[in-house]
């Protein structure tokens, strides 16, 4: 297990230094001189040489990499050139509410995915099955700014349950603010669980061990919830992976909607204000985000599954 | 001799049990009026080629016939009790307790996730309600018990990193952990190896000498059959073509099928010599599609006219050894 777990992190290294390489040359990339286009009118030849110093753009390139790398470690970006104020607390702030609206989206899918898919893969066929997977289609439908309104139409300006946008202070109206966004993304996300995990309970029911633990008199709920699903969750958790790392940045129209300060909407307003060292530091932190939750989802693999361990 | 056993209460007595099978693309029988009593301290052994409806027969005693199969006839009497009647908790209960059941394949029929330890923990924890330490002790005398050495380290360890032979032996360690009084054997050494299968087969019938269990032994193999069954049932398209004791079955078959099968074994003075060995012509039916009157009549070196029209009925009561061929002599 620990041999298995020390190759992950071992894997997952070169593919951190991509990354960190990546979003290092992002600056450099951009066709043109990245100073005048971020300065755009202001571009003076006393301003260029000055942003230019600032930025440190006038070293080496190895050594601008190296001192990007050094920063990064302690999270010190240098300024952002548009809110003018250090970028490293910023994106702190940013991360925690991105963070805690995606634990609570993946708490809220599973909530509706896991029973459901059970259920449905236990009655396959039947009616039940097919109201399940009515809903799942219809939820995964519809489009997530409009999941959103309906819902703020309804339990914030009708019953008055949830603010309607921002964040709450306190840790219980910081709850209450995300829970309508998190459930807009339960109705995306929850859907696509729904159905790999059916898919897989259905596959695993009729495996023999299902039969011979039946045949052994365990209970049909001791079958179902310790042996059918331990070996049902390895694919919902691999389709879990995908769309996290992809939430992390994704969730940007969902942001908007309730005007969350999350990690999507920085990355929308700095790529309109041409805000090169905050894109940059956004690059590296999602490159950074999906290399941990895939790190996370090998691991739970191996948690499950004896034999992946090897 | 054995027949004395036969007129107390039966462990178990099945009465005409039929399993259908429906589904868009037709119906099937695959248990045909089925009847088989078992005493106790008894093993019966159920031949036949595959398909024939005997491991149906098996898991319907047990309330497990596969989806879309369905027992449309009949009872199953677990000592006095049917087992159709029964709830599900009554069914749970029995299954595991006071009937166990091995499989052809121990390498699916383990759950790969769990350690060995834990599946057998969890029968002694749930079954006879053993707490925890108590039952990991049980645990390692019952892999002891069926011959698994290094037990304690064994018990950590899971169903890949065991041989087929190791898993079958979890398997049935699993099966008698509760001591049950009849152990229902499905193929049990079809996917071993020869000296494998000796020692599971000696193994299985140590346990049975030591406790009394009864089993039944389905096997398409008719030399694991003679060799560990008192008394034999022999199937054919869901219907049993002759039953009786053992040695009189395989060494006076009354049934031209029976006959064909053991043709199809080569003895061992035969080694060597080209030609003795007799398939038996043709292939088994189609069970949606059965031919009228006997099953076998399409195969039949015997067929004669009379043999599309005749119902089958085995000709003489239990535990006589009777034929459901008409014809014979």
């Amino acid at each position: 297990m620990f041999a298995y777990i020390g190759r992950r992190i071992v894997q997952a290294i070169p593919v951190l230094i991509t990354v960190t390489l990546v979003a290092f040359a992002l600056i450099h990339l951009i066709p043109g001189d990245p100073v005048k286009i971020m300065l755009a009118s202001r571009a003076t030849p006393e301003a260029i040489a000055t942003v230019r110093h600032q930025l440190g753009l006038d070293r080496p390139l190895p050594i601008q990499y190296v001192r990007f790398l050094l920063g990064a470690l302690r999270m010190d970006f240098g300024n952002s050139l548009f809110l003018r104020a250090p970028i490293g607390p910023i994106l702190r702030q940013r991360a925690l509410v991105s963070l805690a609206l995606l634990c609570y989206s993946i708490l809220v899918s599973l909530v509706i995915a896991v029973p459901l898919a059970i259920l449905s893969a236990i009655r396959r066929n039947r009616p039940t099955d097919h109201i399940v997977r009515m809903f799942s289609t219809f939820a995964f439908a519809m489009p997530a700014f409009w999941t959103g309104l309906l819902l703020v139409l309804f339990f914030s300006l009708r019953l008055k349950l949830f603010p309607t946008s921002g964040l709450g202070s306190g840790p219980i109206n910081y709850i209450r603010s995300l829970t309508l966004p998190s459930i807009t993304i339960g109705f995306y996300l929850a859907p696509v669980l729904l159905r790999s995990l059916r898919a897989s309970v259905i596959e695993t029911l009729i495996a023999e061990f299902v039969e011979a633990a039946r045949a052994r008199g365990l209970s049909e709920r001791r079958v179902l919830f310790k042996h059918v699903l331990r070996n049902s969750l390895i694919a919902m958790i691999t389709v879990l992976g995908i769309n996290v790392g992809f939430l992390i940045s994704g969730a940007v129209v969902i942001e908007n909607i309730f005007a969350l300060p999350g990690l999507g909407s920085l990355l929308v307003s700095s790529i309109l204000a041409r805000d090169y060292p905050v894109i940059q530091a956004l690059t590296l932190v999602f490159g950074i985000t999906v290399i941990v939750v895939n790190l996370l989802v090998d691991l739970s693999y191996a948690a499950l599954d004896p034999r992946v361990r090897l | 001799m054995k027949h004395e056993v036969f007129s107390e209460t039966p462990l178990l007595e099945i009465q005409d049990l039929t399993v259908g099978f429906a589904d868009r693309r037709g119906f099937l029988m695959a248990a045909n009026r089925v009847n088989l009593r078992l005493p106790k301290n008894y093993t019966l052994g159920v031949v036949g080629e595959s398909g024939c409806g005997k491991s149906v027969t098996l898991r319907s005693l047990l309330g497990l016939v596969p989806y879309p199969g369905e027992v449309i006839a009949g009872s199953i009497l677990w000592m006095g009790q049917d087992i159709q009647k029964m709830s599900k908790k009554e069914l749970e209960r029995i299954r595991g307790k006071e009937i166990s059941m091995i499989f052809q394949d121990p390498t699916s029929c383990l759950n790969p996730v769990f350690s060995i330890g834990d599946q057998i923990t969890e029968m002694l924890r749930v079954k006879l309600k053993m707490q925890r330490h108590k039952a990991f002790d049980r645990a390692i005398e019952l892999l002891a018990h069926v011959g698994i050495s290094s037990p304690e380290r064994r018990l950590t360890e899971y169903p890949h990193q065991l041989s087929g032979g190791m898993r079958q032996r979890v398997m049935i360690a699993i099966a008698i952990a509760s001591q049950p009084k009849l152990l229902l054997a499905d193929e049990p050494t079809t996917a071993l190896d020869v000296t494998i299968q000796d020692q599971i087969l000696n193994l299985l019938a140590n346990i049975r000498e030591e406790t009394g269990m009864s089993m039944i032994l389905v096997s398409h193999d008719v030399g694991v059959v003679a060799q560990n069954a008192d008394y034999v049932a022999v199937m054919y398209a869901g219907q049993i073509m002759e039953r009786g004791n053992a040695q009189d079955v395989l060494h006076n078959p009354r049934h031209p099928y029976t006959r064909g099968l053991l043709n199809a074994i080569p003895k061992i003075e035969q080694v060597g010599q080209s030609g003795p060995l007799e398939p038996i012509p043709g292939q088994p039916p189609n069970l949606t599609e059965l031919p009228p009157g006997c099953p076998f009549q399409p195969r039949c070196p015997y067929v004669k006219d009379d043999c599309t029209k005749v119902s089958m009925e085995l000709d003489r009561p239990e535990p006589e050894h009777g034929t459901a061929c008409c014809f014979v002599e």
